[in-house]
């Protein structure tokens, strides 16, 4: 019997390194995972590909043990490391198991050499005579050994780093392979997981990246791979798992599958197709925005170069993953980050630093930091409402003393927030209430409300739909929809759920990278936009 | 990592917190709310030293009196508070700046031989200068130190303070009250304001009744009137725009304010206030003091408007008005009181520990207000 174990131990060793199996999860009653499984062989690289929110990063969050899962109730399912069943409720236990993860953003010491990050914790140690009298603290770091093991590593994946230079010093290209060689240099790596790896990295150093991976794969290490550029995956993963609204799509070799159906996949079919009745096209009409070579230093939402022309009376939106830079454009046009560019609005040139002349304008922003950025949380309704048409535009202000005193027009103010109460059935005690008492369609509510007041020519609105629930969704969006055909305002939508941008806007923009890749018409067909988001036009498939 | 777990936790949140919340209880409840358990229980105890007082042999008459009058003394200074918390800047440790303001301007009234209402109004407007210009450089510092604006507040204070500790022995004052008598300079470390402007402004229309009670009318009068200047900067346009950026300042910027601009404006008045105050507590005091004199006199301060019900970011005149009536009240009674009933003296004690006791209280809640 013993021996029976051992061989089934050693046969599922040669079959597959880690199972995946029945993996469910939900938060609050959110369902993010829905019953994924599949294997990770030794030496096999795994894509795994989604849309944002498809369930990638919870699936890995699992896999690594991260404390929010098991705050949240844990999760259903199996998963099995050579063939034994581990449940991790540390990224510890993860990493003594074998497991090591490239993120996205960095962890790393800034102020520590290359060295020393990679062996941060693990170094080689030298004995002295303290360490007799003081214990095991006392040892000093063998940098001879280190360096050594730090080469070794480095060299594994075939690039070229300066080990003694600071990790705040260096490009982000090799920050990225300090951290890989980090993950690397745990003798007992046997799966390593890239998060978006590529993101930060210039197409040559993306290149080395993947052939260092393939190397790793070579070896013997096993990789999943997560990236949002297919092109990469495609090239790279011998196999490629599709996820979408938690659910496994499909688990198929990349030799089978093409760009194409890989899109499908991820985007999927059973779309609901109730697009709305009259779209406007107003191209050609008035061009009330125009914004050339706007770049913005947003961090996590960088714009590199984006130039595009906003035409009177349509709703524009901008579409595409998170962190590609569609956030930025509305942020850094209306000063909140460092931007530049060319941007003209109605005619004049709009110095994007001020965000006060902005405003003044006819600009105006709801953003999607509803919270941080969006609301006075610990100040009424009515206050909320109000308060930038008073700042700005000097309304509802009583003027004493030939304006040299401006005295706040208490009532005014409540009968301006009982108004955008009742008009967009705001539920509240009063337009004294708190924002911060409000639920989350509640408050998004009093941020349009807020830009309303504003009578802005051009509204960006940003996210409107975020973190609210399904009724206030449509309210939002019905709400968006008739300012524009009521007050014929400008609007442009910027929005993660593509879904809500078809049923609301006139012309879709799609940005990845931090450029546009594309605008489409909303009737446009998904493949079409799923193929911009990913990084490539149609004609290079 | 760290980020990422946030962004989910976060995400988590926003999709639990959809509940409207409909306050439902009953209105002593709301009262205990409202006023804090804090505020009852130190009422309670000051209720029950005035009840003490007569059975200790202290007259009940006088001792409300002089809790009136220390309240009278010490209300601007708790006042000079508000502006600074509204506009996120945090509880303004460095009050002793706008104190020493203050007591240049009374020196150089006394040096001037100004007396009476005029004297007392010539220090106000001759404290205004340097009030202005210190408040100006100070607000500009703590630009700079968003976030920890208060610990440098404090350091500001005891630098400055340590600063005119050698600028007093050397500027060039030459009245004969306030030199040393030896050495014909320097200053001395306290100065009378007995035959200049003592009890000026609390004398108007003060009445007595009995022997023992005194009310300072002129000196609430004036209280009066500063509150009403804070109340109302604070309902036109540019204190509405304080508030907000005390609220959230990144709200504030993205509706076109000058964040930066008014926290220093909120400084400037703040330092303004205190050097007035000063002024005030000296002239119903009877005596400038100076050197070191300054240097704690901005906690009991900070102790009286946490008392009242502020937070480290939210504070009005309400909180000012009660919290230096609560405070006072058991800084003149608590030691009087026991120190009658234990027959020793312990009142520097006392007050030590109720003043840095509240601050400490106030600045332990100070992570709990956003939700």
């Amino acid at each position: 019997m013993y021996q029976a174990a051992f061989t089934k131990g050693l046969l599922m060793n040669n079959e597959s390194l880690l199972q995946i199996k029945n993996i469910s999860k939900s938060f609050f009653g959110n369902q993010v995972l829905h019953d994924v499984s599949f294997d990770v062989k030794k030496g096999e690289i795994v894509g795994l590909v989604g849309e944002n929110g498809a369930g990638k990063s919870t699936l890995m969050n699992i896999l690594f043990g991260m404390p929010v899962i098991s705050q949240t109730g844990g999760y259903e399912g199996d998963i099995i490391i050579d063939g034994k069943k581990v449940n991790f409720s540390t990224p510890f236990d993860a990493i003594d198991a074998g497991i090591g993860m490239v993120h996205q953003e960095f962890s790393l010491l800034p102020g520590f050499t290359a060295i020393e990050n990679i062996l941060l914790n693990k170094e080689p140690l030298k004995y002295n005579f303290l360490v007799d009298i003081f214990g095991e603290k006392m040892h000093t770091l063998d940098y001879e050994k280190m360096r050594q093991l730090a080469k070794q590593a480095i060299d594994t994946l075939g690039v070229n780093i300066d080990l003694d230079m600071l990790v705040s010093e260096m490009p982000v290209g090799h920050k990225q392979f300090t951290e890989i060689a980090r993950e690397l240099e745990r003798t007992n790596t046997k799966i390593l997981v890239f998060d978006e790896p590529t993101a930060v990295l210039t197409e040559s150093e993306a290149d080395i990246l993947l052939k260092a991976i393939k190397k790793l794969a070579a070896q013997g290490i096993a990789i999943i791979f997560i990236s949002h550029r297919l092109q990469e995956v495609l090239t790279i993963a011998d196999k490629i798992v599709v996820l979408r609204d938690g659910k496994l799509i499909t688990e198929t070799e990349t030799k089978k599958t093409n760009m194409r159906q890989v899109v499908e996949w991820m985007v999927g079919h059973t779309v609901d197709e109730k697009k709305q009745t009259a779209r406007k096209d107003k191209t050609g009409g008035k061009v009330i925005l125009s914004v050339e070579n706007l770049w913005v230093d947003m961090p996590g939402e960088l714009v590199r170069d984006v130039s595009f022309e906003v035409y009177e009376g349509e709703i524009l939106g901008f579409g595409g993953l998170a962190g590609q830079g569609k956030l930025g454009i509305p942020n850094g046009i209306m000063g909140f980050f460092p931007a530049g560019g060319k941007v003209i609005f109605d005619g004049k040139k709009l110095d994007i630093r001020k965000t006060k002349d902005t405003i003044a304008k006819g600009l105006a922003f709801v953003s999607e930091d509803r919270r941080g950025v969006g609301l006075l949380l610990e100040e009424t309704i009515d206050w909320n409402i109000a308060f930038t048409a008073m700042q700005i535009q000097e309304k509802y202000l009583k003027k004493f003393l030939g304006g040299l005193i401006k005295w706040r027009d208490d009532k005014a103010i409540s009968d301006l927030a009982e108004f955008y109460i009742k008009k967009f059935e705001i539920k509240c005690v009063s337009a004294s209430q708190l924002a911060q008492e409000l639920s989350g369609g509640n408050q998004q509510k009093i941020c349009l409300a807020k830009a309303f007041a504003l009578e802005p020519k051009l509204l960006f609105v940003s996210e409107p739909t975020r973190g609210i629930d399904v009724g206030a969704k449509k309210l939002v969006l019905d709400t968006i929809r008739e300012y524009n055909r009521e007050h014929g305002t400008t609007i442009v939508m910027i929005s993660s759920e593509l879904e809500e941008l078809r049923s609301v806007c006139d012309r879709i923009a799609i940005v990845d990278e931090g450029k546009i890749s594309g605008i489409l018409t909303p009737d446009a067909s998904l493949e079409d936009f799923g193929f911009l988001m990913v990084g490539s036009s149609k004609d290079n498939v | 990592m760290k980020n990422k777990e946030q962004k989910i936790l976060q995400d988590v949140n926003e999709e639990k917190c959809d509940v409207v919340i409909t306050p439902k209880v009953s209105p002593i409840k709301r009262f205990i709310d409202a006023a804090g358990w804090p505020r009852i229980i130190i009422a309670i105890f000051l209720l029950v030293l005035f009840i003490c007082a007569p059975f200790v042999k202290l007259s009940l008459s006088r001792s409300i009196s002089d809790t009136l009058v220390r309240v009278g003394m010490n209300a601007i200074m708790v006042l000079a508070l508000v502006p600074m918390v509204q506009s996120g800047c945090g509880l303004n440790f460095g009050l002793p700046l706008g104190f020493l303001a203050g007591i240049l301007g009374a020196l150089l009234s006394i040096e001037f031989k100004m007396t009476g209402l005029l004297g007392l109004f010539g220090a106000i407007l001759m404290s205004l200068p340097f009030s202005l210009l210190f408040g100006y450089g100070y607000g500009l510092l703590l630009n700079r130190v968003k976030g920890d604006e208060m610990m440098i507040a404090t350091y500001v204070g005891f630098s400055s303070v340590s600063l005119f500790c050698m600028l007093w022995l050397l500027l060039p004052f030459r009245s004969p009250v306030m030199v040393w008598g030896f050495a014909g300079k320097g200053l001395r470390t306290t100065i009378s304001v007995d035959q200049f402007w003592q009890n000026t402004l609390s004398d108007i229309l003060s009445f007595r009744i009995g022997s023992d009670f005194y009310f300072p009318t002129g000196m609430y009068i004036f209280f009066a009137i500063m509150c009403f200047f804070i109340w109302a900067f604070f309902h036109t346009k540019t204190g509405t725009a304080m508030t907000a950026v005390g609220s959230n300042p990144d709200f504030a910027r993205a509706s076109g304010v000058n964040v930066d601009a008014s926290r220093t404006l909120s400084v400037v008045l703040s330092t303004v206030l205190g050097g007035i105050g000063i002024i005030i507590y000296q002239q119903s005091y009877g005596f400038i003091q100076i050197y070191n004199g300054p240097q704690y006199m901005g906690f009991p301060a900070v102790a009286a408007i946490l008392l009242g019900g502020a937070s480290v970011h939210k504070a009005n005149i309400g909180n000012v008005i009660i919290g230096t009536f609560l405070f006072q009240g058991i800084l003149t009674m608590a030691p009087s009181v026991i120190n009658s009933a234990l027959k020793t003296d312990m009142s520097e004690i006392f007050r030590i520990i109720i003043s840095m006791g509240m601050i400490l209280y106030a600045l332990t809640r100070k992570t709990k207000v956003r939700s």
